[in-house]
Formats: structure tokens, C-alpha cells, sequence
């Protein structure tokens, strides 16, 4: 069972252009800014916003191919979507909801409800099915959510920012619980989310979206490691830079060069951890290749370090102790100089 | 103790004279006509008025018609509602336009154009009345017409507006579970827009009861056929005003429960 998609698609001036393929069993979570077309490219797949190029399959058969005029409307693919604010329908009860998907499908009504029964159970709200959904805790609708999408016994469950409309206290909670449920359930799982912690918790396999395209992929390991995106070394916390590497000697494509301890020549990526920038009031001696000066443009407390980021040739993020900060007598708008020693940076190949 | 009532004079400011005063005379407009009714209602005959064979037929007809208005003001309107809601094709506000026009158009202009659209020599009269027999004006079908005609734009703009407000990624939702399009509308979008179906048919149903011009002018004034509750008044005043003003009391009862019934709901009463 595999879901294999090319999409492209357009919505206003913004254009989708993805290629997805996920298999039976793989979690894949599709992680992005707000903006960058992760709740489009669900749409797509739903059938909710149609193609204008591409192709869609799953398990072998054409959902959407629009070369030869094929697609499936979004009712009549095997897919089950959560949506971020889970769109309970006000009007119904909980045990309706769940029941939904079955009756719109035909499914006599008692069969119907003896299945929405099972299904509160097994996310373990057996006694809530007389409830309405707006009187339902945000973890308690989510599991509602997921109990309808699943009742219908999809082969592709699709997940909007299934975290995003929970208290931060209770997710940690939920994604233990959302995990366990995903485990059980033996069809295609993709996930969209814009935050990079549950992207790792949850995913076995992460994609990068960003401005509607496919930036990388990779498992969260490898992506987190190697990042080929400004976004994705944000999330992670890491000094990205883009350059040509020529004879150990990185130009920068923003400005500045760096040197490093052997690289292949072309073009590349190169990772600069912030813990392995250090700041010196005049300009430092000895070892270090990459010596320059900057200016403090912000200091940031973030538990027992100090982020601080410096505009220069690079510009560059350091993270230092409060102590150091103290003794280098650092505060907004001061000059100081920035090293970094060449065997500090990951450089790999763009 | 200064200080309370310090606050209190700020949050309740003292209105100029000549506002006072305006707004006295404005209610007093609206308050003196209802006190009239009120004082001149012979309420010793109310019964006897009320139970005649005339005013009961009037009652009757009113009812019949009106419920009947406002039944295919909802087959007909909604659907026209969602088109105008949710689709978009060359022309579209022109129709929308002309089919809320009811309006703002006096009744009678309505009750002609009615006339020559489906009176004897109308449009589509002639060919109705030579291919299968059916006349419409001065028939009690005709008054139905005539008050649909004026009162079905109410379900059409009330319904559209609750369509357009409601999040229709519910709808989507209900897809991706398996629905059809008219399941969906039946199940999700309809319940969804439930207290805009509600208002839309009261509103309809109130202004068809009342409807005059357009009634007249193309179903005529016969007793027990064409005269509703409103033409009987108009026409009692002459005869009979006692029963002229217990017809509009009633009238009035109606009115205001309605107008009471929506309160909460769509005229934003506080």
C-alpha cells in the first residue's frame, strides 16, 4: 500500500508543486512555516482542490491524473482527514460524528452506531457519545476527530496540525496518545505540522515544505543534521550558510567567506553550531582560521545560555554563558570579534 | 460614596433637550396608533365579530395562503439562496437583483406585472389557459402567487446571508467522510444554517399574512376566495369597523409575536 503523488495545483497566486511518495506503515510528516501549502497539498490529496497538473495514486489506482481527465471525487477516495480545528459538526453528537462518514456511505444506521460505539471506546470515551462536540475538551475532540476519519476504515489518513488547537501543557500527553492510535492503523499516514518537535516524536520520515516546494527530505536525523534550508536550521537552532567551496575556502553567497578543514569544491552547505562561535573583545591570536568582527545586534536568554546574534560578514548566531557575557562586558550594539575554528564546520554539498 | 456616583453619572451621560424630546415624539408615533386600536376595540362584541362566517372565511383564506406562500417560498427560495451563495456565473447579481426587488417594489406595481405575465392575455396566461385550462388571477391560487411574489425574497436574502457566514470547510469535511453533494446539503449545510431557515421563513410568513397591494391588484377581493384577513379590514371599515378593528388586533398579536419570537435571534435586540 503506497501513496504516490505528483502535485501541482494552484490556489490564488500561490502554486503547490510536490512530489510525495509514502508507504503503508511510514509515517511522513510534512513540516513547514505557515504559508508554505501543507494544508493546500492536503487539500489536493483529499480531492478537495484539484490538480492542474500531476498525478495522484494510491495502492495502484488513479485518484487524480488530469493529462487524462481523471478524478475521483473527494467522496469517493478511501481517505480520511483530520482537520487542525477538527470541524465536529456542531449539530450532531459525538457518536453522530463518528457515525458519519458509515451512513454517508450507506451503512445502516444501527450497524452505523454500533460502530461509532466501539470506535468511543477505543479512544476511550465510551460514555461521552450523547455529548455535543462544542462541550468536548480540545484532547477530547481530537480524539473524536481521529475516531471519525478512521471509521470509515480509510487507506490513506491525512492529518492537519493535529497538535495545533491543544494547550501546550496537554500535548505531550496527546502526541503520546495520537502516536499509539497512528500505530494501530495499517494504512498510508501522512502529517502536517509547522512544529519541528512533534515532526520528530511522531514521524519515522520527515519533508520540508516551504514557499508550495519540497525542500528536502530525509529521516528527522538526517534532515536535522544536514539542513538545506534557513527554515529548518531555525528550527534547529544551527548557523546555516550557502556558498561555493573552492580549495578549503567558502564564499558565501550572502557575503563573507569561511575556511574550512576540507570540503569538496562546489557548491555547498555549511553548519556553524552557535555553541562553537566564540566572541572575544579584541581580536584573538593563534588557532582559529575564521576570525572576523561583528556587531551584538540582540542577546537572548534561552535557559543557561546566552543566543547572540551578530551582524557581520557572515552574520552569525553565538551561544555563550551569562558568565562569559558578564566578563566580555556584552550588551546591545558593541563590537566584537567572532571566530570560529575550521574544524567546527559541517560543510556537505548542496 | 463621591465616588461611585461620580462613575456612574460618566457611564450614563445626560442627553441634550432637544434629543429628549424627538425621540418622545418618535415614540409616540408608533405608541398612539396601537393605544387607538386598543381603546376602540369593542372588546364586548369580540366573540360575536370575530365568529362571523365573513372574518372566519377571511382567518381562514389568510392562513391557507400564507402558509402555503411561505411553503414554496422555501422550496424555491432556498435553492435559489445557495446559488446565489456558492456559485458564480455571468449575470449573477443581475438575477439576484431582480429577484429580491420584491422588496422595495410597491405590491401593486407587483400585482401588475403579475397580470401581465400570467393574466388572461399575459405571457404565459393565454398559453396556461389554452393548453390546460388554468387561470390564475381571481383564484385563490393567484392570491398564493401574489404573496409569494412579495414575500419570498425575505427567504432568499436571510438564507444567503447564513450560507455565506458559515464555515464551509464543514462541507469539505463531510466530503472527505464520504458524502455526496446532496448529503452533504442535507445533512451538514441545511442544519448548519438552521436559525437563517428559521428567520427567512418567519420573515416570509409574516409579510405574506400581511400583503395587500400585489393580492388585490392581481387575485381580487372575493370573499372566501381571494379576500385574505388584510383586504377584509380595508374593506370592514366601510361596513363594519368593529370587526375592522378586531381583524387588525389580531393582525397586530401576530406581528408582535413574531417580532418577539425573532428577537433573540436575528433582530439584535439586546
Amino acid at each position: 500500500m503506497t501513496l504516490d503523488a505528483r502535485i501541482r495545483a494552484s490556489v490564488g497566486a500561490f502554486t503547490l508543486d510536490v512530489e510525495l511518495a509514502v508507504a503503508a506503515g511510514e509515517l511522513v510528516a510534512v513540516l513547514g512555516p505557515n504559508g508554505a501549502g501543507k494544508t493546500s497539498l492536503l487539500r489536493a490529496l483529499a480531492g478537495l482542490l484539484p490538480l492542474s497538473a500531476g498525478r495522484v495514486t494510491l495502492d495502484g489506482a488513479v485518484l487524480e491524473d488530469p493529462a487524462k481527465r481523471i478524478r475521483v471525487p473527494p467522496e469517493q477516495r478511501p481517505i480520511g482527514l483530520v482537520f487542525q480545528d477538527y470541524l465536529l459538526f456542531p449539530h450532531l453528537s459525538v457518536r453522530d460524528n463518528i457515525a458519519f462518514g458509515l451512513r454517508a456511505r450507506g451503512v445502516a444506521r444501527a450497524t452505523a452506531m454500533a460502530e461509532a460505539s466501539r470506535w468511543l471506546d477505543r479512544v476511550g470515551l465510551p460514555s461521552e457519545g450523547e455529548r455535543r462536540p462544542a462541550s468536548l475538551s480540545g484532547g477530547q475532540a481530537q480524539r473524536v476527530a481521529l475516531a471519525r476519519a478512521l471509521a470509515t476504515n480509510p487507506a490513506l489518513l491525512l492529518l492537519d496540525e493535529p497538535m495545533a488547537a491543544l494547550d501546550a501543557s496537554t500535548r505531550v500527553e496527546f502526541r503520546r496518545d495520537l502516536r499509539r492510535h497512528l500505530e494501530s492503523f495499517r494504512g498510508v499516514r501522512l502529517l502536517v505540522t509547522h512544529d519541528p518537535v512533534e515532526a520528530v516524536a511522531m514521524a519515522d520520515r520527515l519533508v520540508v515544505l516551504e514557499h508550495g516546494r519540497v525542500l528536502q527530505s530525509g529521516t528527522p536525523a538526517e534532515v536535522t543534521q544536514h539542513p538545506r534550508s534557513r527554515y529548518v536550521a531555525d528550527l534547529v537552532g544551527v548557523n546555516l550558510f550557502r556558498g561555493r567551496a573552492s580549495h578549503d575556502v567558502i564564499t558565501l553567497a550572502d557575503g563573507g567567506s569561511l575556511t574550512t578543514a576540507g570540503a569538496a569544491d562546489g557548491d555547498v552547505f555549511a553548519v556553524v553550531h552557535p555553541r562553537t562561535v566564540a566572541l572575544y573583545r579584541t581580536r584573538p591570536d593563534g588557532t582559529p582560521r575564521n576570525v572576523w568582527e561583528g556587531r551584538a545586534v540582540d542577546l537572548d536568554l534561552e535557559g543557561d545560555r546566552v543566543r547572540v546574534r551578530l551582524a557581520g560578514l557572515p552574520s552569525i548566531v553565538a551561544e555563550v554563558t551569562p558568565a562569559a557575557v558578564r566578563e566580555l562586558g556584552l550588551d546591545r550594539g558593541d563590537r566584537v570579534w567572532i571566530s570560529v575554528k575550521a574544524t567546527e564546520i559541517n560543510v556537505y554539498l548542496a | 460614596m463621591a465616588l461611585p456616583a461620580r462613575s456612574q453619572s460618566r457611564a450614563r451621560p445626560a442627553a441634550p433637550l432637544p434629543i429628549v424630546i424627538l425621540a418622545g415624539a418618535g415614540a409616540a408615533f408608533f405608541i398612539i396608533p396601537l393605544i387607538g386600536l386598543l381603546l376602540r376595540t369593542p372588546w364586548a362584541s369580540a366573540w360575536h365579530e370575530l365568529g362571523s362566517p365573513e372574518v372566519l372565511a377571511a382567518l381562514r383564506l389568510s392562513l391557507l395562503a400564507s402558509f402555503s406562500a411561505t411553503a414554496i417560498g422555501l422550496i424555491l427560495g432556498v435553492p435559489l439562496a445557495w446559488t446565489f451563495a456558492r456559485l458564480t456565473f455571468p449575470g449573477r447579481s443581475v438575477i439576484r437583483a431582480l429577484t429580491v426587488l420584491p422588496m422595495v417594489l410597491p405590491p401593486v406595481v407587483g400585482g401588475v406585472a403579475l397580470l401581465l405575465a400570467f393574466g388572461r392575455r399575459g405571457l404565459l396566461g393565454s398559453w396556461l389557459a389554452t393548453a390546460f385550462g388554468i387561470h390564475l388571477p381571481f383564484t385563490t391560487a393567484g392570491a398564493i402567487m401574489a404573496e409569494t411574489f412579495v414575500a419570498m425574497p425575505f427567504v432568499v436574502i436571510t438564507v444567503e446571508a447564513g450560507l455565506r457566514s458559515m464555515d464551509t470547510r464543514f462541507e469539505d469535511a463531510a466530503r472527505t467522510l464520504g458524502a455526496s453533494r446532496w448529503t452533504v446539503l442535507r445533512r451538514v449545510t441545511l442544519p448548519l444554517v438552521r436559525p437563517s431557515l428559521v428567520a427567512g421563513a418567519v420573515l416570509c410568513w409574516a409579510r405574506a399574512l400581511g400583503e395587500f397591494g400585489a393580492t388585490i391588484t392581481f387575485a381580487g377581493n372575493l370573499p372566501g376566495r381571494t379576500q385574505t384577513t388584510p383586504l377584509a379590514v380595508y374593506l370592514a371599515l366601510e361596513t363594519n369597523p368593529d370587526a375592522a378593528i378586531l381583524l387588525s388586533l389580531v393582525l397586530l398579536a401576530v406581528s408582535l409575536a413574531v417580532l418577539i419570537g425573532l428577537r433573540d435571534r436575528w433582530l439584535g435586540a439586546s
